[in-house]
């Protein structure tokens, strides 16, 4: 027995050992530098192949479903063979991107500029994208997808986290996020957030419109005091709150159930909701919305940039824009795709309803460089505010 | 017979049975590297990159030592607060189980025909047959405020806890549950009759005998229970996110800080934290003779 003993010690060292040098071996290997990455000036042959990073619903070959399949034509017309890998978050989504083993990936605000800063990204000749012409302009070379008036993507579809209640438990009908903020809510238990940091400018935004004190011009460039009053604002409301979610399912049960009544939401739950008959309506209260504008970006490694050239061009196109953006549920990049989108469905997401969309804010990285162009005060970082996150929860 | 000539295997069968090490080098060599290729060494890896950092813009990892996520995690309020929930919950999930499975194991075990125990046990392995996720979500809707708890409870002016920590021990209670019994059944099963007999004969009364005789030779037993209970508890994070409501376990920060922080550096650090206390705990019962068990 005390000799078995010894042994397995004696093994364990001798692993452990192995284990650090095989460390020391990797250290070695790992470097990296994110030099000027140059963007294409020319197509040339397509490479017969792409592999695309993508939101789950966003590249469907039929395999979810027979009957929802926009790559294989994709495939026919350009010869390049599509392979998928999808992502569950954007945080996913940066780290897959820096194997570098992807060509294309559809990217939210709060992952792009993370992305172009890493150097994974390559900016995009848009000239080269013939249906990038019919993309919104409100879309078009944003904060978020664009650096120093370089455009790094093409937009793919676009959306606002609503505020969702329930019709016959909360009333009177609310109209401002104060339902989900205020100190002292009827709803306490029973109120619903967006489970991810990027939910701190939701706070922001509604301290932006009602304490003006504060000077926040942005909710995505918070300094340290900004921010902790964002913070404190949520550990207030963290009392009220039931759940925080992150799976759109389990947010759609909480409200059929009455588990939630009220808290943020998404167009495509709202509208699965009220079909299966719920009393569920969503809004765009009056002080606007945080929302999500994704990007199609090249990555800098790509192996396949001409397929990958194809694919921006083929997904921003009216009849691929539309049936991907429907069967995700959001509105369209292209005015023209709501020609091939199901009757009215363009209307119940405000498809290129510029009134609307200004009031919507992107989901942008919160960087240290303030992205409100302030420059004489640091701003807090998408890490700070993973922290703060982490403590609001407790 | 035909006398075995000197082939090479034959020769290599009489160099290994002169040189027992080598023999029992080679034996060995293969569950070792097995063990040190796939244990030992995801264990240092993560152990090492706790001492690591990582640039927040890029995301890229900083590989110059450094002790401030261990501090971080050691001090921080917030890694306290969580902590101490977690083992809260992993303790009172524990006591729970063995509670339940105490009297369980012991009727499967002493008191059962065999045609009856065939079925406790099956009844009992039935739950491992469906996935985790369909229990953990059939709980969801069981604990929900329009749920089967709160129709069964209302007539007797009961509530259903909600969402909460106390919906995550539930949970976590029911699905540990076979992990406990079974041990503290095979426990029981090998108390020989013949004792229970003994001290009967000697006066023992029922609970006298449970205590000074039973029970000291299924103590192992329940330990090595309350281990899979217990490690099984503290490391969980998706039963949580499913019933818990919006609290938040060890594994959750461990989630957020891989997933959504990209920080696998302070990852790392709190993922020591269940590792330091379960060693702790396994230091404890290593006593007790309960590993024997397991």
């Amino acid at each position: 027995m005390k000799r078995t003993n010894k042994m397995r010690t004696g093994a364990a060292f001798s692993a452990i050992a192995l284990a650090s040098s095989a460390l020391l071996v990797l250290s070695g290997c790992s470097s990296s530098g994110s030099s000027e990455v140059k963007m294409l000036d020319k197509l040339g042959e397509n490479e017969g192949a792409v592999s695309i990073l993508a939101w789950p619903g966003y590249v469907e070959d039929g395999s979810t479903d027979p009957a929802v399949d926009w790559v294989t034509p994709f495939e026919e017309e350009t010869g390049c063979k599509v392979t998928t890998k999808v992502f569950g978050t954007s945080d996913e989504a940066f780290s897959l991107m820096k194997t570098g083993e992807y060509d294309v990936v559809s990217a939210s605000g709060d992952a792009s500029l993370r992305l172009v800063a890493a150097g994974e990204v390559a900016p995009v000749n848009t000239d080269l994208i013939p249906n990038y012409e019919g993309i919104f302009d409100f879309l078009k070379m944003r904060e978020w997808n664009s650096v120093d008036g370089v455009s790094y993507g093409v937009p793919h579809g676009y959306g606002a986290n609503l505020l969702q209640y329930r019709t016959d438990i909360v009333t009177p009908a609310p109209t401002s996020w104060s339902a989900v903020f205020e100190k002292d809510s009827p709803y306490k238990g029973k109120v619903t957030a967006y489970d991810s940091p990027i939910y701190i400018a939701d706070a922001a935004l509604y301290l932006m419109k009602t304490k003006p004190e504060l000077e926040i011009t942005n909710p995505y460039a918070l300094d340290e005091k900004q921010l902790a009053a964002a913070v404190e604002l949520l550990k207030e409301q963290r009392v009220n709150i039931g759940e925080y979610w992150s799976d759109y399912l389990k947010q759609a049960q909480a409200f059929t159930s009455g588990d939630s009544v009220v808290g943020t939401s998404w167009q495509v739950i709202a509208g699965m909701l009220q079909g299966e008959g719920a009393p569920v309506e969503a809004i765009l209260p009056e002080e606007g919305a945080t929302g999500w504008s994704d990007t199609w970006m090249v990555s800098s490694k790509a192996q396949h940039p001409n397929c990958a050239y194809a694919w921006l061009n083929y997904i921003a196109s009216p009849e691929a824009n539309a049936t991907a953006t429907e069967y995700f549920g959001e509105a369209p990049s292209n005015q023209a795709a709501c020609d091939f989108r199901s009757e009215g469905s363009c209307e119940a997401y405000h498809a290129g309803d510029a009134e609307y969309a200004k009031q919507i804010w992107y989901w942008t990285t919160p960087i240290a460089e303030c992205v409100d162009g302030r420059t004489d005060v640091k701003c807090t970082d998408y890490a700070q505010w993973t922290t703060a996150w982490s403590e609001i929860k407790g | 017979m035909p006398r075995p000539r000197g082939t090479a295997a034959r020769k290599g069968s009489v160099f290994l049975s002169s040189h027992p090490r080598v023999r029992l080098a080679l034996l060995i060599a293969a569950p070792l590297f097995w063990l040190g290729v796939v244990y030992i060494i995801a264990l240092v890896l993560l152990l090492v990159t706790a001492f690591w950092s990582v640039d927040s813009f890029t995301g890229e990892i900083n590989q110059t030592l450094t002790f401030d996520n261990i501090i971080t995690v050691i001090t921080g309020a917030l890694y306290q607060t969580v902590t101490l929930r977690t083992v809260g919950i992993a303790l009172a999930v524990t006591v729970i189980d063995v509670a339940i499975a105490l009297p369980i194991a012991f009727f499967m075990a002493k008191v059962a025909n065999n045609r009856t125990r065939r079925l406790l046990v099956i009844a009992v392995l039935m739950p491992l047959w469906a996935s985790y996720l369909v229990k953990a979500y059939a709980w969801r809707s069981v604990l929900s405020s329009e749920g089967i708890l709160e129709w069964m409870l209302a007539p007797i002016g009961g509530h259903t806890p909600g969402y909460g920590v106390t919906a995550t021990i539930i949970t976590l209670s029911y699905l540990w549950l076979p992990y406990v019994i079974l041990p503290i059944f095979a426990g029981f099963d090998r108390v020989p009759d013949s004792m229970l007999e003994a001290s009967s004969d000697l006066g023992g009364k029922t609970w006298r005998t449970l205590r000074l005789v039973v029970l000291p030779l299924v103590w192992p037993a329940i330990i090595a229970g309350t281990i899979f209970s217990f490690s099984l508890s503290l490391g969980d994070y998706i039963t949580v996110n499913i019933v818990g409501g919006a609290s938040q376990m060890l594994g959750n920060l461990v989630y957020t800080n891989v997933g959504a922080a990209n920080n696998l550096p302070l990852a790392a650090a709190i993922a020591l934290i269940p590792i330091v206390i379960i060693f702790g705990y396994l230091a404890l019962v290593r006593r007790t003779g309960a590993l024997d068990n397991l």
